[in-house]
């Protein structure tokens, strides 16, 4: 073999060159980024943020390598004024998992840190409360690491030997019976077990005496949810409340668990796009777009889409970004209590845009589209006018029709000025994305710090407000798709004609090894895929970082000192999925 | 002035009410209960309220709509011969792996024959990504689009066994003419080169190739 060549990006040697004694190069073939000794972890993240910039901690998971006897975190931070994104890595031996807690210094690393405990088995030291986060505490095991195996376990990887060519059906019921599928740590019995510290979460409501007031009054623990309407899903939060304020709060999440992630490590690079569409259910065009991108990474210029196809995939990922935002401002409304009318207004021209996918893609919502090197299928006939139509005449009509409705409303106003304040600095310390950051003061968008796709084609304005409240996440979902039509605007005219696809249809890739962590900014706000390839057909490690689990962390800090009502409105401003939420 | 904001609100909900009955009056029964009415109802300018009266009344689907997958089979002397040569890529690449084949054996020799004996679909995991049409060399399976599969009962009944998978090549033509038109086309042009390519070298005993044809690159559905 010819001598190795590591490329080292501009911006890794920068932070190399100032702290050379303490971070070395990862020499992998195909990896990047630069590793830290987890005893130089704290100081090394703080000087990162403090002297270089790099504020914005955005994900953080681990991966599992067993041959080696290795756990390694992975970190991926970027500073909030643009550019590329850095990652940092640390190595634990599997026999002692610890590494030291980023919860201080930066608090988006809690339910990241928690999700990499439960799922991997990596302990924090320092975490305030390192409990499981998505299964729960009778679950036996950690489900990402790759000894793990389920109750029913079919085998390491698809395509299954059972299907071909002496396939016979089995329905999953009778290779898995009920109460045969689960398997409990030792010494524990579901019948007696009570959570630990987290008795009240699960005693529904509970009343705490308050002895310090004098007052004859006591504080009582509500859950709203994990059935309640206003939690779009199966959300819950449990509120400690005195009288009407909320005094603490904590989100529980998990009930929609499928670990996406151990089932896209058994599947192939191609199979994982379907399974992609069902993590933010309403945007599966965006969710198509990062996963498509991040493989692209991996496989190299060969696999750079043809013009027609970036300008199509802008398009279809521009189009989902209005749709889930009339979504989100319908649905908004509806948590305040304005029963649909206006989320049915918004669903209609959510349905004329599902219209246009389900022409494209086949399928409304589960569209599947994207491709490595391009889409599946050019536009049908007559859609390039229909699109015209739409996001001329139609789009911008209806949007500012939706702003005369609701915007100066004084019902919408009352509630949402100064309600759930996110300042800029919690914002960027809590990793929030997306409308929720650029909500808060800061301009943040991917498209623009570092674009993507071809999206420095555009001229567009990154939506930005700044008074960090619900109604500013409100009225910021606005500019967003009047921004969003004016890419579509020039997407359209500017939409060449040719190939869609740089390379024949294949389901199998020669899949070179390496790292890639690919992202977009979805119409919730970052989404990122993080691919780890060992060169066979399937991916070593396939992370999501979703954007909705991550703007969760800054729940609790927006709802502070809110009244109950407010929760409510609080939760539907972020703007939450809960396919996207639990994985 | 405290109210305005809702007043002026209020005003647009009125006009979506005034626009569904104006375009009521304005269009009589043509709106409602025939196609034209409903795909008016899916342009770009329309007007008020647009539900589609279901079942009564259909959305129109797309061409490219996919929903569970059939067999196609041709009609060949009054029998069915699916197109399907149990090859399994379609098994390979199924992200959820719900497609069973049993391929079929030659009852004296015991070699495997290029037909399935056997295809079975779990579509309570089939995840409809339509995967399976795309990369099937020999254009046997697609997508249907008959979406009305709710049944009694859930075990067996939503497992399509072969029987029910096979439809027939013209009911494909009719769900999807484009695709079937340049499926034809492509198939056609395959002949006439590999009768051109025969010509030179008749007499010569060539190995017989399974009849792979080649497939136009932007069109795999």
């Amino acid at each position: 073999m010819n001598e190795k060549i590591i490329e080292i990006k501009p911006h890794e040697q920068e932070i190399l060159d100032k702290f050379s004694d303490q971070l070395r190069v990862d020499e992998r073939e195909g990896y990047h980024g630069l590793f830290v000794d987890r005893e130089n972890l704290l100081s090394i993240m703080e000087s990162l943020r403090d002297e270089v910039g790099y504020d914005h901690l955005t994900s953080v998971t681990g991966v599992d390598y067993l041959q080696e006897e290795l756990l390694e975190v992975v970190y991926h931070l970027f500073k909030s004024t643009g550019g590329a994104v850095l990652e940092i890595k640390v190595q634990t031996p599997r026999s002692d998992p610890v590494v030291p807690s980023l919860v201080g210094l930066f608090p988006g690393a809690d339910f990241q840190e928690r999700e990499a405990w439960d799922l991997m088995g990596i302990r924090f030291e320092g975490h305030p409360n390192l409990k499981r986060i998505l299964m729960w505490e009778g679950f036996k095991g950690h489900p990402l690491q790759k000894d793990w195996k389920e109750a029913f376990y079919e085998g390491e990887f698809k395509p299954y030997e059972d299907r071909w060519p002496e396939g016979k059906t089995s329905k999953i019921e009778e290779n898995n019976p009920y109460k045969e599928n689960i398997a409990y740590p030792k010494g524990f019995n579901p019948e007696t077990w009570i959570p630990e510290g987290e008795e009240l979460l699960f005693q529904g409501t509970a009343v705490i005496p308050q002895e310090e007031t004098g007052l004859d009054t006591e504080k009582l623990v509500v859950n709203l949810g994990p059935q309640h309407p206003s939690t779009h899903g199966v959300f819950r939060m449990v509120a400690e409340l005195d009288g009407e304020t909320v005094t603490d709060l904590a989100p529980v999440m998990g009930y929609l668990h499928r670990n996406h992630e151990k089932i896209g490590e058994r599947n192939t690079y191609a199979m994982n796009m379907p399974y992609t569409d069902r993590l933010d259910y309403f945007c599966s065009m965006s969710n198509n777009f990062a996963y498509a991108l991040t493989v692209e990474k991996l496989l190299g210029e060969k696999y750079q889409p043809p013009e027609r196809a970036e300008y199509i995939r802008v398009i279809m990922a521009e189009l989902t970004r209005v749709l889930n935002h009339f979504m989100a401002i319908g649905f908004f409304l509806n948590d305040l209590g304005a029963y649909f009318t206006p989320a049915l207004y918004a669903i209609k021209e959510r349905e004329l845009i599902l219209d246009i996918f389900e022409a494209v893609a086949g399928s409304r919502m589960m569209c599947n589209y994207y491709r490595f090197g391009g889409v599946v299928r050019d536009l049908p006939e007559g859609m390039e006018e229909h699109i015209r139509d739409m996001v001329f005449e139609r789009l911008p009509r209806q949007v500012d029709e939706m702003d005369r409705y609701l915007v100066e409303n004084e019902i919408v106003v009352a509630r949402g000025k100064g309600v759930g304040v996110l300042t800029p600095e919690q914002a960027i310390a809590y990793s929030a994305v997306g409308p929720v950051l650029r909500a808060s003061g800061v301009p943040y968008d991917i498209r623009r710090a570092e674009p993507y796709s071809i999206y420095d084609r555009f001229d567009f304005d990154v939506a930005v407000r700044y008074h960090g409240d619900v109604y500013d996440r409100f009225l910021i979902r606005y500019d967003e798709i009047r921004s969003s039509i004016k890419i579509l605007q020039q997407a359209i005219e500017g939409i060449p004609k040719g190939e869609i696809l740089a390379n024949k249809p294949a389901y199998k890739f020669k899949m070179p090894k390496g790292e890639a962590y690919g992202r977009v900014e979805g119409p919730k706000g970052e989404l990122g895929f993080y691919v780890v390839s060992d060169g066979t057909d399937n991916p070593y490690r396939y992370h999501v970082r979703a954007p909705s689990f991550i703007n969760l962390t800054g729940l609790r800090e927006m709802s502070l000192g809110e009244k109950v009502a407010d929760l409510v409105a609080i939760l539907g401003s972020i703007d939450i999925v809960l396919g996207e939420v639990d994985r | 002035m405290k109210g305005f904001g809702i007043i002026k609100g209020l005003g647009v909900t009125l006009k979506h009410i005034y626009d569904t009955y104006a375009e009521d009056f304005k269009a009589g029964r043509k709106r409602y209960y025939n196609e034209a009415g409903v795909r008016q109802r899916m342009t770009h300018d329309t007007k008020g309220i647009f539900t589609v009266n279901y079942p009564e009344e259909r959305l129109p689907v797309a061409e490219n709509f996919r929903y569970v997958p059939f067999l196609v089979y041709e009609e060949v002397e009054g029998e069915k011969v699916p197109r399907c040569t149990a090859c399994g890529i379609c098994s390979k690449v199924c992200p959820s792996q719900c497609i069973w084949i049993t391929r079929a054996e030659d009852p004296e020799t015991g070699k495997p024959l290029k037909t399935p004996a056997e295809f079975a679909i779990d579509i309570d995991l089939c995840m409809n990504c339509g995967y399976c049409a795309e990369y099937c060399p020999f254009d046997a399976i697609k997508m249907d689009h008959d979406y009305e599969l709710a049944t009694y009962e859930r075990m067996e009944s939503n497992v399509h066994h072969k029987e029910r998978l096979l439809k027939s090549a013209s009911y494909y033509a009719g769900i999807r003419p484009t695709y079937y038109a340049l499926e034809q086309q492509a198939k056609a042009e395959a002949e006439a080169k590999k009768a051109a390519r025969r010509k030179p070298r008749e007499g010569q005993e060539g190995r017989e190739r399974p009849d792979r044809k080649e497939r136009p690159d932007k069109t795999e559905e």
